[in-house]
């Protein structure tokens, strides 16, 4: 295995406390605006989608060290530097060194608000027929695979029931890879506390994840 | 927060003040951005799109059945009804509460969380403990919003693994019955749409 996800952090123990913090608190230092919006004028720039931009966070090797705007930060440079955008001489310059290189769209100023209200919606139609209905029993797959997933490490191998039908959408492991959309049907999947957690569960919970088709196998009624 | 910590976190912003500006300037001279666009950004998500998007939402569907009806049917287009819609809430659920089963949404993976209706994501929904915790012990992160629920009220956890974006719809609080809706909007916290805190309680 040489792809490694450093965000997977769902049961992890020892993590501390939450924090609460009031609603009007959004950025905690000027430049974490900064950092958000050349994150999103980028990513409208059409280079990468947000899976390869959740796939580059993710294997951050200092991912679990750097605040969450930092890690937007160091993924955005790696992204520019992976596709040959800025490279790493112009960042410490401060200035542009070297040609610009095609982008398949800059969003103006103008633009802004028509672009968020649009969206990037995942939603495909596909030919082939949902495997799992409503109330079907499944597994989720126990194997780990060699790069970026949806599929959490918490809910590897475990049986859960169908709840909703989410429709089909892009699949995300292919479309962070630059394997292209791949649509699969996306279910909502319920597990008890118990299956995920065995004896430590704490009672009287449940939990629901979004699963794509290939993360499922069918179990016995 | 210690001194030491305080002057640590002084440091690394001065940095990370240089290097955010370093990037913004080669992009803008390499012409992938307009310097102008990001000050849109931020004004949209600083001004115009916040929780109060999502707390018309959900005083909405407490004062009209019918809303309600069309939020459990298609979220997405009831929502986009009331003018919330696009980047970050493309396909959007809606997590109805009662006095059986009270949801919590989290994103263990990164930090997915429905933009249109309740603006960026608090600094907690995107730290290591809350992403760790929320799935195994909703309980005890309800105990650090100093929730407590009823022994016999199912806790619901709810992992945002794909694209769907969930937006929890409270209980309507007792005694708020002849409320207009702009009054129970202002019942309708940030937190109570996440599931990690309830509505207010109308003051006598």
């Amino acid at each position: 295995m040489s792809y490694l996800s450093h965000a997977d952090l769902g049961g992890r123990p020892n993590l501390g406390r939450v924090l609460p913090e009031p609603e009007g608190e959004l950025f905690h230092a000027d430049w974490e605006p900064r950092a958000l919006a050349v994150t999103l004028a980028m990513g409208a720039s059409g280079s990468w989608n947000i899976d390869a931009s959740r796939a580059a966070r993710e294997t951050l090797p200092d991912y679990a060290h750097l605040s969450y705007y930092q890690i937007w930060i160091a993924a955005l440079e790696k992204l520019l530097a992976e596709r040959q955008l800025v490279q790493r001489d112009e960042l410490v310059a401060g200035h542009a060194l070297h040609p610009s290189k095609p982008v398949a769209r800059v969003l103006k100023a103008a633009d802004v608000a028509t672009a968020l209200a649009k969206g990037s919606p995942t939603e495909r139609a596909i030919a082939a027929p949902a495997r799992f209905q409503v109330g079907d029993r499944v597994r989720t797959r126990s194997e780990r695979v060699d790069h970026h997933t949806r599929l959490p490490g918490y809910a590897h191998g475990r049986q859960g029931v169908i709840e909703s039908v989410q429709g089909a959408h892009v699949f995300a492991d292919s479309h962070a890879q630059g394997l292209g959309e791949k649509p699969q049907w996306l279910y909502r999947v319920v597990f008890s506390g118990t299956e995920l957690w065995g004896a430590d569960a704490a009672p009287g919970t449940s939990l629901a994840l979004d699963a794509w088709e290939s993360y499922l196998e069918p179990l016995p009624e | 927060m210690s001194h030491e910590h305080h002057d640590h976190q002084h440091s690394e912003l001065g940095e990370m003040d240089l290097r955010v500006r370093a990037l913004e300037t080669v992009l803008a001279q390499k012409g992938y951005i307009d310097p102008a666009a990001l000050d849109v950004l931020i004004d949209t998500y600083q001004t115009q799109i916040g929780p109060r998007n999502g707390a018309r939402v959900v005083a909405h569907a407490w004062a009209d059945p019918a809303f309600r009806d069309w939020l459990r049917r298609d979220a997405t287009a009831a929502i986009a009804s009331l003018g919330y819609s696009g980047r970050q809430g493309e396909h959007m659920v809606v997590l109805e509460n009662t006095p059986q089963r009270h949801h919590m949404v989290v994103c263990t993976l990164c930090s997915c969380y429905p933009w249109p209706v309740l603006g960026l994501p608090p600094t907690w929904y995107k730290s290591a403990p809350y992403r760790s915790r929320a799935v195994k012990d909703p309980r005890g992160v309800l105990a650090d919003f100093g929730v407590t629920l009823p022994e016999g009220t199912e806790i619901r956890v709810v992992d945002s693994t794909a694209e769907m974006r969930y937006l929890v719809l409270p209980m309507r609080p007792a005694g708020s019955d002849g409320f207009s809706e702009e009054q129970l909007v202002d019942l309708v916290t940030r937190d109570s749409m996440i599931g990690t805190g309830l509505p207010l309680e109308p003051s006598r």
